[in-house]
């Protein structure tokens, strides 16, 4: 095989994998736009989510109607979330929200394992793992599918958000929040619906990563892969997740390849990190952080 | 509801800040149906937090309303949601021009009318723009890019897309050349009498404000110590040496008038 259609499919496999970091920052960027928030509870809802889809398969369900199951229930969490633990913290310091959503965490992962247990679960989607050749590429089934999903997902919330009149409102309320309000937007249902779409999305990552490394606790640490996207790309910019994403999943893959081999190997996990870092340092904002409009 | 009754009345209201800071202390006012009714006083009077109190915006500030009620068209708003007073058609103009900044000014005057469910929003559009002509020239502009003149229009135009029937209007003037300040006000005293809107004008600028609303109250230290019909507190003397500066023996920056009537150590 030629060296460039190897770094090809590197390319490719950092791609898919970059899809589905995308996926994960934005339900992250979503309630960090709508509240100033940054939800802590992210991991712990994809937890909550894989297990409460297997939970419901061993019922012998369906896999449709478990999705579905589970969907619901990720949106009645959204709206109990916001009746519960924002409402009662409006005009609370972000600290403080903060602080309630580390709380908010201990709590999903607690009742999460108390209603379906904690031993370890597989996951099999029927979605197969065998590499496929595509343009003389080989390419992971698996992977593929999940990126097809991911990247429907982010557009279908990013089209939601940009051209509907509640994306609009969510747009406003990330603006300015109290003269969101006066204009008649209701800042519970802007959250409610927020929290509800990143419900969404641990339910789509819950599954992915539960399908790969089982659904256990670890589950929680997927959130983690999102946070140096949002780094990078900025905490309250869709188009910036995106972007982000795929540029973490392709630096960590070739920077694995073609420099892991100097330093032994392993540089995947802590790549995006230190790209993160170096960012930070050049750019604080992110790449697409909120560039303020204003006049000069 | 109540047809006769003022549209907005205020009853002894106190506001508190953190639990501790008293800023409103016993303040009311009412405001007639079809009325402009202006709310004067020097900075830190306490307008600004009478405008919210109504607009039920003070929780997000830590800020409450102890003492006292609201009611808006006969009805107490103590409780609401601040959104739910945009559907009953009262819009609050917010200090210091609050354009959702990264929106255009389309997409910001759009957001005003989030809280209707009729189909007559292109409507209020045309009309938004028949009072604003400048805006629909700027309508795909974002709104952080506008002067400060044609936000204060905008957000105006937002809270007009919400068919209110009556609008608080807070500092309008604030940081505005004298010759917008009139198109401002004047569009006011259109929209007051072809659209029937009621409005309440928070005002430092007394001059102006006394001279297109129709009645006024004077705010010191959050109370109200004067009030009457505009032309009245116009040519009242004490307010036109404090407020006004037309008269030559005013202090330089103006004594309050309840500083003028009391001897300095009782107050
Ligand atoms: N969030 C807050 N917390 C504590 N104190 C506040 C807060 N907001 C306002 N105040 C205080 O309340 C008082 C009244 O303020 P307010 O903004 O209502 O005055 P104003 O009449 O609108 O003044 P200006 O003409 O300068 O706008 C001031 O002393 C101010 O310091
Ligand atoms: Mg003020």
């Amino acid at each position: 095989m030629s060296d460039f259609s190897f770094f090809l499919e590197v390319v490719v496999g950092g791609l898919l994998s970059g899809v589905m970091y995308t996926l994960v920052a934005l339900g992250f960027v979503l309630i960090f736009k709508a509240s100033g928030v940054f939800n802590f509870a992210q991991g712990a809802m994809v937890l909550f989510a894989a297990l409460t889809f297997v939970g419901f398969l061993e019922f012998g369900l369906p896999m449709w109607a478990a999705f579905l199951l589970a969907l619901a229930a990720m949106l009645v969490l959204a709206v109990a979330i916001e009746r519960t633990v924002l409402r009662p913290l409006v005009g609370q310091d972000h600290m403080i929200l903060f602080m309630a959503t580390i709380g908010l965490s201990i709590f999903l992962e607690g009742f999460a394992q108390l209603i379906w247990g904690t031993r370890v679960r597989g996951l099999d989607l029927g979605i197969s793992d065998e590499p496929v050749e595509i343009a003389g590429i080989l390419v992971s089934q698996f992977d593929l599918s999940a990126a097809v999903m991911a990247a429907v997902l982010v557009a279908v919330l990013s089209a939601f958000f940009s051209y509907t009149k509640i994306g609009r409102a969510l747009r406003a309320v990330a603006d300015d929040t109290q003269a969101a309000q006066v204009a008649g937007v209701p800042l519970g249902f802007i959250w409610a619906v927020v929290w509800g779409a990143a419900g969404f999305i641990a339910l789509v990552a819950g599954l992915v990563w539960g399908a790969r490394l089982g659904v256990q606790f670890a589950l929680t640490l997927v959130a983690l892969k999102a946070l140096p996207v949002m780094i990078l790309g900025g905490f309250n910019s869709i188009a910036g997740a995106i972007v982000a994403g795929l540029v973490i999943g392709v630096s960590e893959k070739l920077a694995e390849i073609y420099l892991g081999p100097f330093v032994g190997g392993g540089i995947e996990n802590w790549f995006p990190y230190a790209l993160a870092i170096a960012v930070l340092l050049i750019r604080p904002a992110g790449l697409f952080g909120a560039a303020r409009i204003a006049r000069v | 509801m109540n047809e006769q009754g003022p549209l907005l009345s205020i009853a002894g209201i106190e506001v508190m800040y953190s639990r501790l800071a008293l800023v409103l202390r016993g303040l009311s006012l009412s405001v007639p149906r079809g009325g402009i009714v202006a709310l004067l006083g020097a900075n830190g009077a306490g307008k600004t937090t009478t405008m919210k109190a109504v607009a039920n915006l003070l929780r997000s500030e830590r800020g409450e309303v102890t003492r006292g009620a609201i009611h808006y068209d006969g009805a107490r708003i103590d409780g609401l949601d601040a959104s739910d007073l945009a559907r009953r058609g009262l819009s609050l103009v917010m200090e210091g021009r609050h354009a959702f900044g990264t929106l255009s000014v389309e997409d910001n005057l759009k957001v005003g009318a989030f809280s209707r469910r009729d189909r007559a929003v292109g409507d209020s559009l045309d009309m938004v723009y028949r009072y604003f002509p400048r805006l629909k020239d700027r309508r795909h502009q974002a709104a952080g890019l506008l002067s400060g003149g044609e936000q204060q229009m905008c957000v105006i135009g937002r809270a007009l897309m919400a068919r209110p029937r009556m609008i608080l209007l807070d500092e309008p003037s604030m940081g505005l050349a004298p010759l917008l300040v009139e198109e401002i006000f004047s569009i006011m005293r259109q929209l007051n009498a072809e659209e029937g809107m009621t409005f309440l004008l928070a005002e430092q600028n007394a001059s102006v404000a006394l001279r297109y609303a129709t009645y006024g109250y004077l705010v010191e230290s959050g109370r109200v110590v004067r009030e009457g019909p505009a032309a009245a507190l116009a040519a009242d003397p004490e307010i036109r040496a404090s407020y006004l500066g037309l008269d030559a023996s005013a202090e330089p920056g103006g004594a309050t008038l309840a500083a003028r009537r009391r001897p300095r150590w009782l107050s």
